[in-house]
């Protein structure tokens, strides 16, 4: 190529650069093998020619003069900030060394492989630990609390995961005849056109706006959405499942439900021991029963009828289930027990709701419950769209059971415009998600045993295959059962945004005996490694995507210095690790985790992106009744039972809840009474802009411009009782911490709660400690506890804790500044 | 005598999400240093009655919007109109915009020094 000459290539966004869970088609122009200019394309049918800030900014990011380039292996003491460059062969042989050494004495579980939100790396970290032996990959968010929560909720009742349908199967979207515009979309605390969370690109919702589409929107602050809402409910924090409840107790009290959908799809209609608070099964009531059969009332013979779970139907002929009622059962034993079905407890459930009740507990008036949830049942299709703070509460799973009812409720499952379920394109999973089956797998069962928490949670025998985040912490410093030695921690930082009580992080980190991290710009976490390597954005690395629809492909459109992407910094360490690493090369391994989409990798990189066709398993509509969801083909879902679990039978069997219902948070008004006289705010966090992803991009000027400070909102009502003006630097503090914000005195937020931005560092500022960019200054998860995930292992208190705030003396107030 | 303006931008700022896209955009096709751009987003919260208010942001053409002229010229949308997330920013001929805004409210239509 002629200096000067210009090339375009066409790709796929996915996180490092814009940082972002991806999908968008972008234009890279590229002269002398420079990113001189990036665009939106405008054919690819996700964004149509749409780009974010963060993406439009990435000439400052690839070229930006901080990037890593070259290995770094520390010289002096951790945090000291020493460092010296070395050769890729030099740190490849040094990691593998170090690596090997510990596998050896303390086995390969004493190494935890961490990383960050939605990125890209998920199959090649699980890659690498796998090859290295280690079933201890971690998501580094207390309690896993960020999406994985929700979809093994999901997982449980439903079998599948389903979204929002913004036409995003089809090529055409919304001129596709088969998709039909929600009249309502419910946005259940969400502020998505800032961030593009959970692979749904959140202007998508306001397409649908104006294409008609009414939002009911549940959350706390006046976002963009709640102005423009046909309802606002403005819940107290970490309410949503009462507000759940108290929806369905509107929408069956009122019958605005799908009685049809209630008794042919889900199972209402199977009996629960009164005498046992259990299903009943057909081992139950004969001895060579099955214990995964279970039984209904049939209304015809006036007696039990056994549901076979493995055949999905009734053992016998013309069986009329009865929804509701009190019956008496013989078991095997000679015993009579009195039964009823799921429904009437269910019912009976949602009955402990009744609006009053609820409006007291969510501080929503009981008139905005009863018409929103008239509204969102009325209206045919509607969709329930959620964000991470259903995640960021420990009673997480019991909370999104009864939203999944909701959308189940009322006959909104994978019909057009309603909640889609959410298959991998073509069922290629390049993502390893947490529990999807893949390419990439631990080699035994026996390798897995010591995954940590594992033991103890049941989401992560069968939905997460993750380590635990806060048992690992504890056991950073317990020692028990093993000890723990290392981490690798891959574009992630723990200390600055995903770690909830940092301090306990930075201490956890220099207890082990050997640190690596890989990232793209020195991070306060980098600070504390022993070798720190420098990857590489999007821009940079062959790649795919298949998040959902549609199967896409990443592809390289430069080089950075010395930076590799993260792909095969993994594989070349892999392949040392693993005499029986099978791949030769990274597009060999592309070729076969893309193999049930019927291409090769060279073939998707010149399509750009494939839609998996009509009749797929990964196309909607109604898969359920068309069989295409389970592996045996028969309509119903991926459950054990093969309907809509309204009572879990996976939940039963881990010792939980097995219905929805509603917790109070550790941390509230409600729960802390004493507390709250002295901290009498409530702290809410992780606000999002939309020109930050997380703890990311304070770095690159034209972002930092728009978004400069660690901003705190404040209602003018209380900053006035406060004596706080706007702009003025003020101490947030509680029981745990303080750190400094400045002040936005904003009508956005309630008088009873503060928002502070969270993922705060400053590149700027010295990296050594005790600075570490000076993080200590204005990151909010030193007022956040780490342990008090929920019973099953997810979710954390992160959006309701209680604070006080005061202003800041004018001599502190200079730091930030 | 001045040139007479031909073309502007028209704004549905009842879709205007704040996203600054048009703000970096804007930047990256001039190579502005940060501070500088021929966009800027302003956020407004109007305080309501009955202890409501309303959200608003509403992208503003500066003293450098040169409305892309170089862009234009090639039949490609301005920087700011092309990657605006929510599609509320129309490019064009002034008449045809004022006749646009009749279609619906919250518009505002600029006409930019260019």
């Amino acid at each position: 190529m002629k200096r000067g000459e210009r090339k375009i290539i066409r790709t796929t966004t996915w996180s490092a650069g814009p940082g972002c869970h991806g999908g968008c088609g972008v234009l890279a122009h590229i002269e002398d093998g420079r990113l001189v200019k990036i665009e939106g394309d405008p054919e690819h049918p996700w964004n149509q020619g749409r780009l974010c800030a963060r993406c439009l900014a990435m000439t400052q990011y690839v070229h930006h003069p901080d990037r890593l380039t070259r290995p770094l292996k520390r010289v002096g003491e951790r945090g000291e900030g020493r460092w010296q460059e070395i050769s890729w062969d030099e740190a490849f042989d040094l990691i593998e060394k170090r690596l090997k050494k510990i596998r050896e004495e303390f086995g390969p579980e004493s190494v935890i492989f961490s990383m960050g939100t939605g990125r890209d790396i998920g199959p090649w970290i699980c890659m690498l630990a796998y090859a290295y032996g280690s079933p201890n990959v971690m998501f580094a968010l207390s309690g896993i609390a960020c999406y994985s929560p929700r979809i093994a909720a999901v997982d449980t009742i439903q079998g599948d995961y389903c979204i929002l349908d913004a036409a995003q199967w089809f090529p055409k979207r919304y001129d596709d005849p088969r998709y039909k515009v929600p009249k309502c979309i419910v946005i259940w605390g969400y502020n998505i056109p800032a961030s593009c969370p959970d692979n749904v690109f959140g202007h998508w919702i306001i397409d649908l706006m104006k294409r008609g589409t009414e939002i009911i929107a549940i959350d706390p602050r006046l976002s963009w959405f709640v102005s423009r809402a046909k309802k606002w409910l403005q819940l107290r924090p970490g309410t949503d499942g009462a507000l759940a409840m108290g929806f369905l107790n509107v929408i069956i009290n009122e019958g605005l439900y799908d009685r049809a959908f209630v008794e042919k799809w889900t199972n209402a209609a199977h009996l629960i021991r009164s005498d046992a608070a259990k299903l009943l099964r057909e081992s139950d009531l004969v001895d060579s029963g099955s214990a995964s059969n279970f039984v209904v009332w049939d209304m015809v013979r006036g007696a039990p009828a056994v549901w076979d779970a493995t055949e999905l139907d009734y053992k016998q002929a013309g069986v009329k289930p009865a929804l509701e009622g009190d019956y008496e059962v013989r078991l095997a034993s000679g015993a009579k027990v009195p039964v009823k079905t799921v429904w009437s407890a269910f019912c009976q459930q949602v009955g402990e709701y009744p609006v009053k009740r609820v409006s007291e507990i969510t501080w929503v008036p009981e008139k905005d419950i009863v018409e929103a949830a008239r509204f969102y049942a009325e209206s045919k299709p509607a969709a329930i769209h959620w964000g991470v703070p259903i995640d960021m509460t420990p009673a997480i799973t019991p909370t999104v059971q009864a939203i999944a009812n909701l959308w189940c409720l009322t006959g909104n499952l994978d019909v057009p415009g309603g909640n889609v379920i959410s298959r991998y394109a073509f069922d290629a999973v390049a993502y390893a998600l947490p529990g999807t089956k893949g390419v990439i797998k631990l080699k035994s069962k026996e390798a897995d045993s010591k995954r940590i928490g594992a033991d103890r949670y049941g989401p992560l025998n069968r939905f997460i295959w993750r380590a635990q985040t806060d048992l690992v912490l504890e056991q950073i410093f317990t020692g028990k059962p093993y000890p723990i030695k290392g981490m690798w921690i891959q574009t992630c930082n723990p200390v600055a945004g995903i770690g909830l009580d940092p301090k306990k992080w930075v201490e956890a980190l220099k207890k082990l005996d050997f640190v690596v991290a890989v990232d793209l710009f020195m991070t306060p976490t980098a600070q504390l490694a022993d070798v720190v390597l420098p990857s590489a954005t999007f821009l940079e690395k062959d790649g795919l995507r298949s998040w959902w629809v549609p199967l896409q492909s990443i592809n390289k459109a430069m080089t950075v210095a010395e930076c590799k992407p993260d792909v095969e910094i993994n594989f070349e360490l892999a392949r040392r690790f693993d005499p029986d690493f099978r791949w030769q090369s990274i597009h060999e391994l592309y070729d076969e985790i893309i193999k049930p989409a019927g291409m090769t990798y060279k073939e998707l990189q010149a399509k750009g992106w494939a839609f998996p066709p009509e009749g797929h398993p990964s196309t909607p509509y109604h898969r359920f009744e068309k069989g295409l969801l389970r592996p045996d083909r028969k309509p119903g879902f991926q459950t054990p039972s093969g309907r809509i679990e309204l009572y879990s039978s996976i939940r039963e069997e881990w010792g939980l809840e097995p219905m929805a219902h509603y917790e109070e948070p550790p941390f509230t008004p409600v729960s802390q009474p004493e507390l709250y006289k002295k901290y009498p705010l409530i702290l809410s966090t992780g606000r999002r802009s939309p020109v930050y992803f997380h703890a990311e991009h304070r770095n690159i000027p034209w972002l930092r411009e728009i978004d400069p400070d660690p901003v705190i909102e404040i209602h003018p009502d209380t900053a006035k009782s406060l004596g706080i003006g706007d702009g003025e630097w003020v101490w947030v503090e509680n029981w745990l911490g303080r750190c400094k914000f400045k002040a936005k005195i904003t009508l956005v937020v309630p008088t009873w709660m503060v928002m502070a931005t969270h993922g705060w560092w400053f590149p700027e500022k010295p990296g050594a400690e005790p600075s570490l960019y000076g993080v200590w200054e204005s990151n909010v998860n030193q007022l956040i506890p780490m342990s008090f995930q929920g019973k099953d292992g997810l979710g954390a208190p992160m959006k309701h804790l209680l604070c006080q705030v005061y202003k800041a003396s004018s001599s502190e107030e200079t730091g930030n500044a | 005598m001045p040139k007479q303006p031909q073309y502007g931008l028209l704004i549905d700022y009842e879709y205007c999400t704040g996203c600054y896209a048009c703000q970096v955009a804007c930047a990256q096709e001039y190579k502005w240093p940060a501070g500088m751009a021929g966009m800027r987003v302003m956020e407004v919260v109007q305080k309501l009655p009955h202890d409501k208010a309303y959200l608003t942001y509403l992208p503003f053409p500066t003293e450098l919007c040169v409305l892309c002229a170089s862009r234009t010229s090639k039949g490609l949308q301005p920087a700011c109109v092309q990657h605006c997330m929510a599609a509320c920013m129309k490019y064009g001929r002034i008449e045809e915009l004022a006749r646009e805004m009749g279609k619906k409210p919250r518009m505002v239509l600029w006409v930019p020094r260019s």
